[in-house]
């Protein structure tokens, strides 16, 4: 079995026996998608809710969930899945430093959690599970075999959705 | 941004120097506090990929006492003052004599630490203003036990609109006999660095 590391900014697709996994998300979103007819599994590391954020000329697709989500779901059909059976799960999204929470670049966690939303609903793609906000770090890992999301947290210890 | 080819030897040598100055008030500061003597190791000028910042403190998976704060001013940028929970423990006993294990830290703990990463991370800022004659205003200082990774990704977001790299100042110091160790981290914004060289006289002719 091997474990596939997806790092920040970036995206991936795994099929049995390995598994996706991505650790310390703060404010970022760990987006995963899985096929359980032709079990295949993707995972997207999202930063920042939208790509017209970027300063620069060069994108770095796997960064905005608006860019990410549409990449992560071609790399999924190219390996063989159909959108029609592909669910969604969602973890991450917190604000790790609880009263800095005024202005907007403070607000990152749910303004990640809800263009990542709105990427899926755009792809008709359902969200199935969701663990966002709050405000600790987590890691997850995604099984291509089952389909079934870890999530590990310090305080609470870990879950699966 | 991006364009750190034009960043020659003698640029790291400055902005290792500016970790130097900061860190070195901090450390005195916090030496006085603890009553013991504190090094610090040259400081590490990098430029490295998002993933990489985390690696600097034991990977992103690391368990972190921070205090983190946003630097306003004439030269904008994120500040963390980063203990291991070991450290964070021997800290509190020797400056408060509280003797708790990390999984019982309470409001008190928590505030106390709060009040020390405020008091190191300002004395490492203003030595820096001092030193630059810049105005550099630090924002309330927030505290957070959890994964590095998810902590210091907080510092990359506005770097991330900009490019896929981070410049860090980062200065690890130890008491002696190595209870006590942590590090600084100094993440510029991308505009900052001119400015930084700017009111310390060294020729930068690239655009960050």
């Amino acid at each position: 079995m091997e474990i596939i590391k997806i790092g920040m900014a970036d995206l991936g697709v795994a099929k049995p026996p390995s598994k996706l996994r991505t650790t310390g998300l703060g404010s970022c979103v760990g987006v995963v998608l899985y096929d359980h007819i032709h079990k295949i599994a993707g995972m997207a590391h999202v930063m920042l809710p939208e790509s017209s954020l970027a300063k620069s000329g060069e994108l770095t697709i796997g960064k905005y969930a608006d860019t990410a989500i549409p990449h992560l779901i071609q790399l999924m059909v190219k390996a063989g899945a159909e959108t029609r059976h592909t669910v969604a799960k969602l973890a991450g999204g917190a604000q790790m430093f609880a009263f800095l929470g005024n202005n907007d670049t403070m607000r990152i966690g749910p303004r990640n959690v809800e263009a990542c939303k709105l990427a899926l609903k755009d792809a008709h793609i359902k969200i199935v599970a969701e663990d966002t906000g709050g405000n600790c770090g987590r890691t997850i890992e995604l099984d291509a075999t089952t389909g079934i999301l870890q999530i590990r947290t310090v305080n609470q210890g870990v879950k699966e959705v | 941004m991006g364009d750190f080819t034009k960043f020659g030897d003698f640029q790291f040598d400055v902005l290792r120097e500016i970790g130097n100055i900061g860190a070195g008030h901090a450390a005195t500061a916090l030496s006085k506090l603890i009553q013991k003597e504190i090094d610090m190791k040259v400081p590490q000028v990098k430029i490295i990929s998002f993933d990489e910042v985390a690696d600097c403190v034991g990977g992103a998976e690391t368990v972190v006492v921070t205090v983190f704060l946003r630097v306003e001013g004439d030269c904008p940028g994120n500040m963390f003052f980063i203990l291991d929970l070991d450290s964070a423990k021997h800290l509190l006993e020797q400056i408060t004599g509280i003797d708790k294990d990390v999984y019982e830290w309470e409001e008190l703990e928590i505030s106390a630490l709060h009040e020390i990463g405020n008091i190191l991370t300002g004395s490492y800022l203003s030595s820096l203003a001092d030193f630059t004659k810049l105005n550099l205003q630090p924002s309330v200082p927030a505290l957070a036990v959890d994964m590095a990774g998810a902590i210091l990704s907080y510092g990359l977001i506005a770097l991330g609109q900009a490019g896929d790299f981070a410049l860090t100042i980062d200065t690890a110091f130890f008491e002696g006999n190595d209870q006590v160790k942590g590090n600084f981290f100094l993440i510029p914004d991308p505009e900052s660095l001119p400015i930084l060289f700017r009111s310390l006289g060294v020729p930068f002719d690239g655009d960050y």
